[in-house]
């Protein structure tokens, strides 16, 4: 009975949401009625060209931005309140580790912050480490790692602290192919085992594919949603259902989802 | 040893010229002499007296280093001539303002990070009072210390220590607390840290290799500070004070010995800056 509920109830919702920023220029509508629902336990991607707002948009779930209208609730809290109470770790498109910290030290950094114990922040480290397979890493400092070890690192300090959702700003954007590939069937490996309810903000349409259960593709001018697919494709995902005919039908609707929206140019 | 070359090169090249220096200078003397008395000397006459003379124009660098050694290791060190004593007290007043030069620049550089006024207010003073030449300030500081009652005679050399010095930390502290970027400051807000947290794990941190550059240009101001301090209104004690007796008495080998210690000591203070940075930087993790 606990399952069917928490299935149910929306982990992020939005109605209505705008965004207007005033620039120099005039005001910029970085995000204009926005609806979206995301449930507990969905792999979403945000796709788009660049002032889509897909960014602006995971930035106000983490409660970085705030909407000038409409509603947001993040597991039904405001998203202040939702980041008071850990409901997300957010992972950006650069590692940003603190080269003067080592692996562990870092995925601790969040632990420390919110005043965890010593014991249980050790614990922590360890156990989200061994998730993303840098166990053997913890002493290292962050120059010693490829990127792609740096980004999974900042997303084991992203991990830390538990949160229930997972948001991601274009975190394999500056790696290369062959490293991202991996990445993402590690992504979808962790998010498989640990449940969570991931935004992922990319502009790669392979990746949004292979990735979600559900691609929300938006457009700019002004930042809005244009198409909401849900992904027939199963959970799990082999690298080779690229290749199926599942995948490519999705691909094809997402690209033209893309180009619609940038029909005004 | 190919990096030795180089410098052992200019090394020489500099002894050399001070050398024809000191012939040129001090064979004035000789020359006077020689006219006084009604005879003709020969330039291979002359040079062997530009060596020795007791106060030469510009005392040539064995005589220098003669001076130097007599006055280090040539007396107990708590000997007034003692130029171990007088390099102590120097050193004192140094670190005495390198200290307080740095919590005076640290403080001041927090100060203006986080509130915004603070830059527009207390920048541009920071600014103008480096354009005040100190050694017109020097016997200010000095007279009003001694005004208002304070005895010690060390604490004015020490403020005027941390006046040259405190604006260098400054200037490098504020750079070095803004330098984490957006995405660093947004990632902590993402944990609802504090200003306090976001200061103590990001900015402090991040702004160490700006505050240690900083540091040895600061130690050398302090210096300078500590012995442009010792000059006026007889101070009696530190290598500045040597260097003023030097002058006034007219000896100029105590001056240039002094001149020297200073130099040395100040070289001694940038290595020890130097190796102080090295530990920080391999127990922050950087590379080797």
């Amino acid at each position: 009975m606990k399952d069917t509920q928490t299935t149910v109830r929306p982990v992020i919702e939005a109605k209505g949401l705008n965004l207007v920023f005033q620039t120099g220029d005039g005001p910029v509508h970085a995000l204009k009625d926005v609806n979206l629902t995301i449930g507990k336990g969905e792999f979403v991607s945000f796709i788009g060209p660049s002032g889509c707002g897909k960014t602006t948009f995971l930035r106000c779930i983490a409660a970085l931005e705030h909407p000038t209208g409409g509603t947001l609730t993040v597991n039904g809290m405001t998203p202040d309140q939702a980041r008071q109470s850990r409901a997300y770790g957010y992972v950006f498109q650069a590692a940003g580790l603190y080269p003067w910290r080592t692996i562990a030290g870092n995925v601790k950094l969040p632990l420390e912050i919110m005043g965890f114990s010593k014991a249980d922040q050790e614990a922590r480290v360890r156990k989200v480490l061994e998730l993303v397979e840098l166990s053997g890493f913890a002493a290292r400092y962050p120059w010693q790692l490829s990127g792609g070890m740096q980004q999974r690192a900042s997303i084991a300090r992203a991990l830390a602290f538990d949160a229930d959702i997972l948001l991601m700003d274009e975190p394999f954007g500056a790696l290369d192919e062959i490293v991202r590939d991996r990445l993402n069937e590690e992504l979808l490996k962790l998010w498989a085992r640990t449940q969570k309810t991931i935004g992922f903000v990319t502009h790669s349409i392979p990746e949004a594919v292979y990735l979600s259960t559900k691609i929300v593709v938006m457009s700019p001018r002004p930042g809005r949603i244009t198409d909401i697919i849900d992904s027939p494709l199963p959970r799990d995902r082999p690298l080779d259902i690229r290749d199926s005919k599942e995948f490519i039908d999705i691909a094809h609707r997402v690209r033209e989802g893309l180009r619609a929206g940038h029909g005004d140019d | 040893m190919t990096r030795a070359l180089p410098v052992l090169t200019v090394l020489m090249l500099i002894v050399a010229l001070w050398y024809a220096g000191a012939v040129w200078l001090n064979s004035t003397w000789v020359y006077d002499q020689a006219q006084r008395v009604g005879t003709s000397v020969t330039l291979a006459e002359v040079i062997p007296q530009t060596m020795t003379q007791t106060r030469p124009l510009l005392p040539p660098p064995h005589q220098v280093a003669a001076e130097l050694w007599k006055g280090v290791a040539g007396q107990k060190v708590t000997s007034k001539r003692s130029l171990v004593y007088h390099g102590y007290v120097t050193f004192r007043g140094t670190m005495m303002g390198f200290a307080l030069g740095i919590v005076l620049g640290v403080g001041l550089a927090m100060a203006i990070v986080r509130y915004r006024v603070m830059e527009l207010s207390v920048m541009p003073w920071a600014i103008i009072s480096q354009t005040i030449p100190i050694v017109a300030l020097a016997p200010m500081i000095l007279t009003v210390s001694n005004q208002i009652g304070v005895e010690n005679r060390e604490i004015p050399k020490a403020i005027i220590a941390a006046y040259l010095s405190f604006f260098p930390v400054l200037v490098s502290m504020v750079k070095g607390l803004r330098a984490p970027d957006a995405m660093q400051l947004d990632l902590l807000c993402t944990y609802g840290a504090s200003d306090a947290q976001t200061f103590r794990k990001l900015r402090l941190p991040a702004s160490m290799p700006y505050f240690f550059a900083s540091l040895k240009v600061v130690v050398a101001a302090a210096l300078i500070g500590t012995i442009v301090g010792e000059l006026p209104t007889g101070a009696i004690e530190g290598l500045g004070a040597r260097m003023l007796i030097g002058s006034q008495f007219g000896e100029p080998l105590i001056m240039w010995a002094a001149l020297f210690a200073a130099a040395i000591l100040a070289g001694g203070l940038i290595l020890l800056v130097g190796l102080i940075e090295r530990l920080a930087r391999a127990r922050m993790g950087a590379p080797a």
